[in-house]
């Protein structure tokens, strides 16, 4: 029997998430966000989610419709404001939504860390600033240090550029992003991938994620473009 | 030193002028990262006798020009999410990896907005207090980056300094900037206070110091 991690429904990539669960959602703003699974995650209806991701989502669609449908309880992220980002301001604004407020280059290695089995590193990033508060403060060779912890995932919802049946994803420019980090730091990474391709045709010196931190794949072959979906005034559900 | 508002304000570089400055501080084969705004203008004043390559946060270097209308491509953007173009020579890669440029001390300078400057080279440029707390990656360019340099108007719309003794707004670094360039003059943050490299042609002495916090010394 051959190994096979590609499924044909959006339900079957989601079977497993729970409420409560916490999931990293790929993406720098739009480029390589998984706007499909996210749609997926709201038709599923889990709830009281944590997300993390490095923004809080444009518009009623993607990341911005499953926070409007209430189905996050908490956003750790290092950039939640944006223009577009009408319904993370709405429920931040009445109280509704937590938010945990992370330096990118300390998400990406919180993140990175977490895949790699580092429970916890020192970094000079934010050292006296607000966001040192309460944390452990080290000093190596006279240079002060502040102690962050990895964070992990239940389920890493990926946008990738192709994939074979093992999941050896590529990504496409700079829709690489936060995503092949958050497959390795999530138990499940669900990926949805613009063109699936034989094993044969997979490029080894080319793959960016090789497929063991892959764990289901679906083909969403002509994918939304955000920007476009919030100008023709798409909301989903 | 007294707080005041200097509304009447004198005139001083355009942004133009200013970012040339910056550019020609900037030695040839640097990497270089330019803060979202007022900083990026730098790029467009590198004379031809160097070669300056950019970096983007969101896994870019050798980050080129804006494109044409019909060749976005929102899937290249830059940290500012707005659609540019890569250079021959140039790569992508993933979050960490970016960061490691920016953390593990590889990016020679990084040029920043800034909304208060303290004399120890302190710097608060992420948030106001106010609204929703944004950091992006602005806490990780001044903790790693080599050189921090700091584009800015010398005084806030208000018409306050933003040379000051010590910072009230919550800092993105502390003891981090090592030159501040605004549209009054180019500044080096040293032990004795804020030392004149440059200073607009039209202004005295005297005059920097009154709107500036902390003692100007040349």
């Amino acid at each position: 029997m051959q190994i096979n991690k590609i499924k044909k429904e959006i339900a079957e990539m989601l079977s497993d998430v729970f409420d409560g669960a916490t999931i990293m959602v790929g993406g720098f703003g739009e480029a390589g966000s998984p706007i499909e699974l996210l749609h997926g995650l709201i038709d599923h209806g889990a709830k009281d989610l944590t997300i993390i991701a490095n923004n809080s989502g444009n518009g009623r669609v993607g990341l911005g419709a499953l926070i409007g449908q209430k189905q996050v309880k908490k956003v750790i992220c290092s950039f939640a404001r944006s223009a577009k980002g009408i319904t993370f301001q709405e429920l931040y604004n009445k109280g509704e939504i937590e938010l945990e407020v992370v330096p990118q280059g300390t998400l990406a290695e919180r993140i990175r860390a977490a895949g790699s089995g580092i429970p916890a590193f020192y970094t000079a990033t934010a050292v006296g600033t607000p966001l040192a508060i309460g944390k452990e403060e080290k000093i190596f060779n006279g240079k002060k240090y502040i102690l962050e912890e990895a964070l992990n995932a239940d389920f890493a919802l990926i946008k990738a550029d192709v994939s074979d049946r093992y999941g050896n994803l590529t990504f496409k420019k700079t829709a690489r992003n936060f995503n092949p980090i958050m497959c390795m730091a999530a138990k499940q990474s669900l990926i949805q991938v613009r063109k699936l391709i034989e094993p044969h045709q997979t490029n080894p010196e080319n793959v960016i994620t090789p497929g063991i931190f892959v764990k289901k794949i679906i083909e969403i072959d002509n994918p939304i473009i955000e920007t476009n979906a919030i100008e023709e005034g798409m909301i989903y559900p | 030193m007294t707080k005041k508002n200097f509304t009447n304000a004198e005139k001083g570089w355009e942004r133009g002028v200013i970012a040339s400055k910056i550019a020609n501080d900037l030695p040839h084969a640097s990497y270089v990262n330019l803060g979202i705004g007022m900083p990026e203008l730098v790029s467009q004043h590198i004379k031809d006798d160097r070669e300056i390559i950019y970096h983007s946060e969101n896994g870019l270097l050798g980050m080129g020009p804006t494109p044409n209308e019909n060749e976005i491509d929102f899937d290249l953007i830059n940290a500012g999410k707005k659609p540019v173009t890569i250079l021959p020579g140039g790569s992508f890669c993933h979050h960490a990896d970016s960061f490691s440029m920016i953390r593990g001390g590889h990016i020679d300078y990084c040029v920043l907005g800034a909304m208060e400057v303290s004399m120890n080279g302190d710097l608060a440029n992420w948030s106001t207090g106010k609204g929703i707390p944004a950091v992006g990656g602005a806490m990780d360019l001044v903790a790693g980056a080599k050189n921090v340099f700091v584009m800015t108007q010398h005084l806030t719309k208000e018409g306050k300094p933003k040379l000051v003794e010590k910072c009230t707004l919550p800092l993105t670094g502390s003891g981090v900037v090592s030159r501040v360039y605004t549209d009054y003059a180019i500044i080096d943050i040293t032990k004795e206070g804020f030392k004149i490299v440059e200073i607009n042609e039209n202004l005295s002495i005297e005059y920097l110091q009154t709107v500036t916090e902390g003692r100007v010394y040349q």
